[in-house]
């Protein structure tokens, strides 16, 4: 039997409820589950639980949670990544996010950041009649930034989105900053860069890599955070 | 754009650079010391003051004074805004820093000439 410890919180329990961890008894059969499958069955047993889920195959990002204090999406993490033999497994909700209520975080903070990269193409060119086409080369730029999913395990995990969650993008943020930055079709190069030359937006990263440490797509938010410092000081020498 | 009054270079590149030029400063400072301590195993006090009163060591030095001060508050700076959140204690810890540095930088200047 594997001892499951979930992060409990219920705001509507009543005035002055607080978060606390339950313990559940789930019987793997000795197989090497998912966490997300893990959940499923302690959701059998106390049907009160509440967490974020979709595709349940890594790609709708919905189910990113801290598993025994490492972030990554519970669908495509196996019970044998996160425990060693004997281990209870620990399950809380994104850090540094208000808690909705149980494993469910509210995003608001982290699509506020994401928000304001303006993650759109920006080209006032008429738009053609099929699309706008690339270069195979430039194509081959937007790999490794176009992959990620928006599940905020990076952001997460991020000190400095903790603790200024309102003025650093955040590494997810400053990926998909990068990602229209490195496009060819873009025309708004000076504009985003502007936005970001603050002491706050992207200088705020200390190149700790913990983003990189937890995606769950194997991107490298640091190196492109890197690539926009670049950017930034060719613009101004 | 996220604006902060006391950011020393006002933006978010120039603090980061000052903070890299200076570090290449102070080391390369550290570097002449210690390479002129190796060279001198049985070092005087006249030797050490001699070295240390030339002009382009005293230029060197307070240049690395400066340096050492910059590269100082742009950390604490950075430090401050990250863990202290009410405004009154903040600014009253990076006023505390500015005043402590300038003083240390006097100090500093007054032992490089005063001898």
């Amino acid at each position: 039997m594997l001892q499951v410890k979930v992060y409990r919180y219920d705001p509507e329990a009543g005035k002055g409820a607080k978060p606390y961890f339950k313990i559940y008894e789930v019987d793997t059969q000795g197989k090497d589950l998912m966490v997300l499958e893990v959940l499923n069955l302690v959701k059998e047993q106390d049907e009160t639980l509440a967490y974020r889920r979709s595709c349940r195959e890594g790609v709708c990002g919905s189910d990113g949670m801290n598993m025994n204090g490492k972030n990554g999406l519970a669908c495509v993490t196996a019970l044998s990544e996160v425990l060693k033999s004997g281990e209870v497994l620990v399950l809380r909700p994104l850090p540094g996010l208000p808690v909705v209520r149980d494993l469910v975080v509210d995003m608001t903070p982290f699509y506020k950041q994401y928000e304001k990269v303006k993650p759109y193409l920006i080209n006032d060119d008429p738009a053609p009649a099929i699309e706008r086409l690339q270069s195979p080369e430039d194509r081959d730029k937007l790999d490794g930034l176009y992959e990620c999913i928006l599940c905020a395990c990076c952001s997460t995990s991020c000190p400095s989105f903790w603790w200024n969650p309102d003025k650093f993008v955040g590494p997810a943020g400053l990926l998909q900053a990068y990602r229209f930055l490195a496009d060819s079709r873009d025309q708004a190069t000076d504009e985003r860069l502007s936005d970001l030359e603050d002491p706050f937006s992207v200088f705020r990263c200390r190149g700790i890599m913990n983003c990189v440490n937890v995606c769950p797509k194997g991107l490298n938010p640091t190196k492109a955070i890197g690539h926009i410092r670049t950017m930034l000081l060719s613009r101004a020498s | 754009m996220v604006t902060n009054v006391t950011s020393l270079g006002r933006s978010g590149l120039y603090d980061w650079m000052i903070q890299r030029a200076t570090a290449v400063v102070v080391g390369v400072y550290v570097c002449v010391i210690v390479g002129f301590l190796l060279q001198h195993p049985d070092l005087s006090y006249e030797q050490w003051k001699a070295f240390m009163t030339t002009t382009a060591m005293r230029i060197f030095s307070v240049l690395s004074f400066i340096a050492v001060v910059a590269h100082v508050w742009v950390g604490l700076w950075t430090i401050s805004t990250d863990y202290i959140k009410p405004m009154w204690l903040r600014l009253s810890f990076q006023g505390f820093c500015a005043v402590a540095l300038f003083m240390c930088f006097v100090w500093a200047v007054l032992i490089l000439w005063g001898v």
